[in-house]
């Protein structure tokens, strides 16, 4: 016999079911309650960095539309530093303005996320290899029995895309474009377009992270 | 003077036989949205250790009362109790000021809910959300109304047993997770392709709270204690020279 290590295990997680809504973002499910919603507007007038909007649909097995997904957004601010104290990248500045998380259903009925934010900066990966700018995804809903994980990259950032370490270890090739946003332009907005495949054809890469 | 500091790393990776599988054909929502490639393993990188924080200014005083938060007037109809609990990592250390969010349907079963028809009435004086930080010891406590088991469409008669949807963050993003809470005793647990999700039955038992007497409220509540344990993180250890050699 040997001492027992005393780890606790992990608990199991259940699927957010189809009424997340009531106590993630409680207006959607139809009724105020707190003074203070979180959403999916990340910025303040005086936040720095690059106005934009990630949005998109998530999208079934059957092509059907995802319309009651809960998507969470993680990410740096504009010159790559996270909101928090575990990043110590003293030399860049924390923005006050920019805690970097949002929180957005897909809409009941055109099945659309939307966040607003800003570009983020370029975060060191492992052994200090520079990771392009990306944004860190969170999806539940019903039928998702864990939540999936996933990132954003941008479009324009092709030089940076090619050099990133996650995206270098996707095997499949093909697959590499299912995690870039891509960029066009609405009302004077920059829109990056970014829809999440649960499965099929262009299933999106998702990480045991 | 020397000292031997612990940082906080990267988290342990994740037991996948203790947790659900994406694609299980007893619930059968999950058989559309389940992903069919394996995961991409990725090793953590500052994007997976940091996560979102919040603070106690962003919460109001009554966020964590469902008797109270949604009260036009009088108390919502049901069976009044405590839940409580701590939320830990696999280490066994507390996971301070972390953001618990819980959701449920009423005592009949029914959710305030715009997409939710079943027929158990709406209590006027009942939202069903709360939401706390945890104290310095991962500590939390809400209080509510037992809410009702409700009927769904999976086989032609399933019923949720009685549960509490818990929200957990953590202090990265890799650690987030979203869970039920089950009532000790309930004999819907069993029964229940959601809880039937997760392969263990020791990982299953552990979605159970059991009834806490010494907590309740003598004439007014009992208690059900629920901890949550996430992910624990890996030490690195070194050599903190404070000042000069
Ligand atoms: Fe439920």
């Amino acid at each position: 016999m040997v001492q027992p290590l005393g780890y606790l295990k992990e608990t199991a997680s259940q699927t957010a079911g189809p009424y997340v809504h009531i106590g993630l973002i409680p207006k959607q499910a139809g009724f105020a309650i707190f003074d203070n919603d979180f959403g999916g507007n990340l910025v303040g007038p005086k936040t720095r960095g690059e106005r934009i909007v990630i949005e998109g649909r998530v999208i079934d097995g059957a092509g059907e539309l995802v319309r009651d997904a809960l998507i969470e957004l993680w990410q740096a601010n504009s010159v790559g530093r996270y909101n928090h104290p575990d990043d110590r990248q003293d030399d860049k500045a924390l923005d006050a303005d920019f805690r970097g998380w949002g929180r957005a259903g897909t809409d009941f009925e055109t099945g659309l996320y939307r966040f607003e934010t800003i570009k983020p900066g370029r975060v060191p990966g492992r052994e200090g290899k520079l990771q392009a700018p990306h944004a860190s995804l969170w999806i539940v809903s019903r039928g998702i029995n864990i939540g999936l994980q996933t990132r954003v990259y941008f479009s324009d950032e092709t030089e940076a895309n090619a050099a990133d370490p996650v995206l270098n270890a996707i095997a499949m090739r093909e697959r590499r474009k299912t995690l870039i946003a891509q960029k066009s332009s609405r009302d004077g907005q920059t829109i990056y377009t970014f829809d999440i495949v649960l499965q099929g054809d262009n299933e999106t890469v998702f990480f045991d992270a | 003077m020397r000292n031997i500091i612990r940082r906080d790393g990267e988290f342990f990776q994740r037991d996948r036989d203790l947790q659900p599988q994406a694609y299980t054909p007893i619930y059968k929502t999950s058989v559309a949205r389940s992903p069919r490639h394996a995961l991409l393993s990725i090793d953590n990188s500052l994007s997976e250790i940091t996560g979102p924080m919040f603070n106690h200014n962003e919460l109001g005083p009554l966020d964590h009362d469902m008797l109270k938060n949604y009260a036009k007037g009088g108390d919502p109809i049901g069976e009044r109790i405590i839940v409580h609990g701590r939320v830990l990592d696999e280490n066994g250390r507390p996971v301070p000021n972390t953001l618990v969010e819980v959701w449920q349907a009423n005592a009949g079963g029914r959710y305030r809910h715009r997409n939710d028809s079943y027929l158990a009435p709406i209590d006027p004086n009942f939202g069903g959300c709360g939401r706390c930080l945890t104290d310095e010891d991962g500590y939390y406590f809400f209080r509510t109304v037992k809410p009702g088991a409700y009927p769904w469409r999976n086989y032609v008669n399933s019923w949720r047993p009685a549960h509490i949807h818990f929200s957990i963050f953590g202090s990265g993003f890799a650690q987030r997770l979203i869970t039920q809470m089950y009532f000790e005793g309930d004999p819907l647990i069993a029964k229940c392709p959601i809880v039937n999700t997760v392969p263990d039955r020791e990982a299953t038992a552990r979605l159970v709270a059991p009834l806490d007497v010494n907590a309740g409220v003598p004439m007014d509540m009992l208690a059900y204690k629920f901890d949550i344990v996430l992910r624990g993180r890996r030490s690195t250890l070194f050599e903190n020279r404070l000042e000069g050699n």
